[in-house]
């Protein structure tokens, strides 16, 4: 296994896709001879060409369905976002067209399509630029969401969403694409999409969470087990739509108590949804209230140190499990 | 504000030429190249394919008003010539997408009553399974992609179809149609933009009957004097103007667009001047407020697209009054027939709210998906 980072994994996911199917093209800003603005495609122009590789004007609107007309006619179309937060301005394309095509054909289309590009707050970009839409994009049927917390997700995620025939929808994260982490080398490493991960066994809690906030909790698990002897677990959702709603109920009925970590905002977040899930089926394992940490409630704000604040971090995920075993810190 | 100078000549295209006006000279187009090479068949064909359409949609509107279907109806009926005359110049590699306004296309591409009078009711033997309604009609084998609900929403979509054509390296293009409220949303202009950028084989075709639902185009429309496809030339892309009343000018300039699609891979903004009769939908009550009864009596007596293909068939001697008839009595005995159709046809089963959602679940074992994919707790149905 090969110690990459996020962003190269993206980068080899892309790379070997556009070298397996000649269909499969990248679209977006500053993809091609910009290198990607943040350097996820970066080579893959001077590798590819021009036709597979393709600088779009700043049109998300125009690019996005463009992506999914294309589609229509057998192509594979992997559009960046810059931000994820740009998705809004060509919010018809991206959820009305992708989500309804083909059910309003009765089937007779499918739109094989990726929508990608880091979906994050936390990086002082202010409130327009640090939305992460996945729990909106859920709430469509007819499109699929993932978000990788890791490498190898990244990349195996990535490689089933450009093979998937319906709008999948990757959200990454600039602050993790310097992360590294172990890759494996197959050409054929898939991730399934709609498949929790455990990243960690634990018998005290379960976190369940999903993109940085995994990273986040598998930290705070460490400084729980260090300093207090608590055993949690750690699931990875990896997918939001589909849900493995059986390794979240799995592991609820293992440890009886449930904490979900995200960075959505509370309001309809992923979480909400989550909770409902563990309630309607494991209400007699619990042995407390489900909590939640989301982001705090308000737009991003851009005070680099009161950002911080905003996100859930290790610390936070500590205290509130400590707070829900009753453990004095 | 003063008077825009006169339009200078243009050398990418005829539209201010003005040379030739089907508007006094019926015949003026005919001796396009595309149309000299016109059957006698190909040229009545057009003719009943007209009148199909607007026997179908009286008998949808009949339908319509009996409580028989639900929803929108937005009726072609006036703008017939638009949607024959531009796909019957389209090859085999030539793709279609419009707006809601859909029937004609969905007929004038080879699609049959029943099934589209069936969608019309919700029923599962149309051509959506009951699922899209009349502004969603879909035939993928006729190269047709609907049938878009959202005012401009499909002119990105044209967009990525005529791309998807130039990628493969076949010689085709898409005709991409909207209506003169659609030229105001920004994806068109966005679209517009890429297609010039790019060289994209696309046609789009402004169907400017005169209202965006009950906004005239006066009070909705900046543009210049030369009318709403002269917008075009800020994106550099060739643009004409169509008398939508006479087929054999529809065809000559649609023609010409497919042409330097197909051979320059270039993109048109064709204008097609017509009028429905008929309100933005049938729950368009007031359409008799925003424009008078006389000014509709005045297209149907002087502009009617079919009256004036029937004209021109007759002075050439390949109709007759007669014959005419019998076409207008067999297209209304065929949306008769469509209404039995649907009237017998049963409504989809509630399962079939699930299926067509996801290719991954209609098609089990072709993804690697795993999980949860619906979320009800309870269905209110039995499923499968």
């Amino acid at each position: 296994m090969a110690i990459i980072t996020y962003r190269q994994a993206i980068k080899d996911a892309l790379a070997e896709e556009l070298e397996r199917d000649e269909n499969v093209f990248i679209m977006g800003e500053e993809v091609a001879e910009y290198n990607g603005a943040y350097k996820v495609t970066e080579g893959l122009w001077k590798r590819f060409g021009d036709k597979r590789v393709v600088d779009a004007p700043i049109s998300e609107a125009g690019f996005i369905g463009l992506g999914i007309g294309a589609s229509l006619l057998g192509l594979r179309p992997v559009i960046e976002m810059m931000f994820f937060s740009f998705v809004y301005v060509a919010w018809d394309q991206a959820v009305n067209n992708a989500s309804s095509m083909r059910y309003m054909s009765g089937g007779l289309m499918n739109c094989p399509l990726v929508i990608r590009g880091p979906a994050n707050g936390g990086t002082n970009v202010g409130a327009t630029h640090s939305h992460t839409p996945e729990n909106l994009i859920a709430n469509f049927p007819g499109l699929k969401v993932v978000v990788p917390a890791t490498p190898a997700d990244a990349k195996g995620l990535m490689k089933s969403a450009i093979r998937d025939n319906d709008p999948v929808y990757v959200m990454e994260s600039t602050v993790l694409y310097g992360n590294e982490g172990e890759v494996p080398d197959e050409e054929e490493f898939l991730v399934p999409i709609g498949k929790a991960d455990v990243k960690r066994e634990g018998s005290d809690l379960s976190i369940i969470a999903h993109g940085r906030s995994v990273l986040e909790s598998l930290k705070a698990a460490e400084k729980l087990k260090k300093d207090y002897n608590i055993d949690v677990e750690v699931v990875d959702l990896r997918s939001i739509r589909p849900l493995d709603e059986e390794t979240i109920i799995k592991s609820v009925k293992k440890t009886n108590r449930a904490l979900l970590v995200e960075e959505n905002k509370p309001f309809c977040g992923v979480d909400a949804q989550v909770s409902h899930l563990i309630q309607r089926r494991a209400f007699d394992y619990l042995d407390g209230p489900i909590h939640r940490l989301s982001a705090v409630d308000a737009p991003a704000i851009y005070s680099p140190p009161i950002e911080k604040i905003q996100l859930p971090d290790a610390d936070v995920i500590t205290r509130e499990v400590l707070e829900m075993l009753q453990v004095k810190a | 504000m003063s008077k825009a100078p006169a339009a200078k000549k243009r050398s990418r295209s005829g539209s201010t030429k003005k040379t030739k006006s089907s508007e006094s000279d019926l015949f003026a187009f005919a001796d396009a190249g595309v149309n000299q090479k016109m059957t006698v068949e190909e040229k009545l064909s057009c003719f009943t394919e007209m009148v199909r359409i607007r026997k179908f949609e009286q008998a949808a509107l009949q339908a319509y008003q009996k409580g028989r279907m639900g929803g929108f109806l937005h009726l072609y009926i006036g703008q017939e010539a638009t949607a024959i005359g531009t796909i019957s110049v389209t090859g085999e590699n030539d793709h279609i997408i419009t707006a809601y306004r859909d029937h004609g296309h969905a007929l004038a591409v080879g699609m049959n009553m029943n099934e589209c009078m069936a969608e019309l009711y919700g029923k599962y033997t149309g051509c959506s399974k009951g699922k899209g309604g009349s502004m969603h009609f879909f035939a993928p084998d006729k190269r047709f992609w609907g049938g878009h609900g959202i005012v401009g929403g499909q002119t990105p979509l044209g967009l990525g179809l005529a791309y998807a054509l130039k990628y493969k390296g076949i010689e085709g293009c898409c005709l991409c149609y909207l209506g003169d409220g659609a030229v105001n949303q920004g994806p068109f202009h966005e679209s517009l933009n890429i297609a010039g950028l790019w060289d994209v084989p696309i046609i789009y075709v402004i169907e400017n009957n005169g209202y965006s639902m009950g906004t005239s185009q006066k009070r909705s429309s900046a543009h210049p004097d030369e009318g709403l496809a002269a917008r075009a030339e800020g994106y550099k892309i060739d643009w004409d103007r169509i008398n939508g009343s006479n087929l054999y000018e529809v065809r000559a300039k649609t023609a010409a667009a497919v042409a330097r699609a197909h051979k320059e891979s270039r993109p048109t903004v064709l204008e097609v001047m017509t009028y429905r009769y008929y309100g933005h939908s049938i729950a368009d009550a007031n359409h008799h407020r925003y424009r008078t009864k006389e000014e509709i009596r005045h297209y149907q007596e002087t502009k009617d697209p079919i009256n004036v293909w029937k004209n021109i068939l007759i002075e050439e001697g390949h109709l007759t009054e007669e014959k005419a008839k019998e076409i207008d009595a067999e297209a209304k005995a065929e949306a008769k027939e469509s209404i039995r159709f649907a009237e017998e046809s049963p409504f989809p089963p509630a399962f079939e709210l699930l299926t067509d959602v996801y290719h991954s679940v209609d098609n089990p074992g072709t993804h690697t998906n795993e999980g949860k994919i619906f979320f009800n707790d309870r269905l209110p149905f039995e499923t499968r």
